[in-house]
């Protein structure tokens, strides 16, 4: 599936929380789909090792392009697990992230979910 | 002839499922080490190493003899290398990263090398009566172990490391006289700076 037809398929989180998937006869939280694409899951694990982070350092960090970069960025912030602030650095734009409250807990959600799926497929 | 097989197969997508998962995990962990890489030089630790090789200089400046100027700068390595591993251990804590995960243990490996070759040179220099080079052999391999364990860090690091071995360079070239103060510029000055820079944007 092309990454514009799974970016078309995201579901907002709360409508997320809500859904239940059934793996190894166990309930398990869905997927939260906002972080699972891995430069939108980087973002946040690189903000969850910081207090914050540029835009130029996440770039780097995640060896992404500009535009690949302010595309998920924007995503995760409409959902509010994201925090930018914009700010001038002399005459030049500075943008720097930092992880909300909301996307701290859906990073942990999220980990729960992969750590308990990991032990539904154990038990099969 | 009949086969031995399981009751029950496990499907090939439990299989994905399971691997995806591990992987998720295995990524989450690798990026946030690696941002991780961001945080782990003490800049506040920095500000107080650096402190305390101006007292240091102070010190070392007014000692008569080489062997008591050896000796003052030697403990004050001594000082700033416990001090730089309690400032390292205890923003990893407050980061919540243990000390001794990847970027940690890059930086002190990529680090204790440089500092070793310059333990074992500044023996044979000072053994030899070549005192002067001590001060610019000191710099010089401090920057080298501040680049190449700040290579994966943030730009500030590396660059702080590319001053030191710019000041040991011209220390090198310098009459012992000079020494003193080029190391007070070095480790007092240096850590200072760079150590004000890294804590305000990055965060203690």
């Amino acid at each position: 599936m092309s990454k514009q037809g799974a970016a078309r398929k995201e579901m907002p989180p709360a409508k997320l929380s809500e859904a239940r998937a059934i793996a190894g006869g166990k309930t398990l939280p869905a997927l939260d789909r906002l972080i699972h694409e891995r430069m939108r899951l980087g973002i946040v694990s690189s903000l969850a090792a910081n207090r914050s982070l540029t835009f130029n350092e996440l770039k780097k960090l995640l060896k992404t392009t500009d535009g690949n970069l302010s595309v998920h960025a924007r995503k995760l912030e409409e959902a509010n697990y994201v925090a930018c602030t914009k700010s001038f650095q002399g005459r030049m734009p500075k943008t720097e992230y930092r992880l909300t409250e909301t996307g701290r807990r859906a990073l942990e959600k999220y980990l729960n979910h992969m750590e308990a799926l990991i032990q539904a497929m154990r038990e099969l | 002839m009949a086969s031995v097989r399981p009751i029950r197969a496990v499907p090939p997508e439990t299989v994905a499922l399971h691997t995806r998962a591990m992987d998720n995990l295995r990524f989450i962990r690798e990026t946030m080490e690696r941002a991780g890489a961001f945080t782990a030089v003490p800049g506040w630790g920095g500000v107080v190493m650096g402190v305390s090789a101006l007292a240091a200089t102070v010190i070392a400046a007014r000692q008569s003899n080489r062997g008591a100027w050896l000796e003052t700068w030697l403990i004050e390595g001594i000082f700033a290398i416990a001090l730089g591993l309690w400032a390292m251990k205890r923003k990893a804590d407050s980061a919540q990263l243990p000390l001794l995960s990847a970027p940690g243990r890059r930086f002190v490996l990529s680090f204790a090398p440089p500092l070793l070759v310059g333990a074992l040179l500044t023996v044979v220099l000072f053994q030899a009566g070549l005192s002067q080079a001590i001060p610019g052999t000191w710099l010089l391999l401090y920057g080298t172990g501040v680049v190449t364990g700040g290579a994966f860090s943030v730009r500030v690091v590396p660059l702080m490391g590319m001053c030191f071995m710019l000041v040991g360079a011209v220390a090198l070239f310098c009459p012992f006289s000079w020494g003193t103060p080029l190391l007070g510029l070095g480790f007092g000055g240096l850590h200072v700076v760079f150590g004000i820079i890294i804590a305000r944007r990055y965060g203690g």
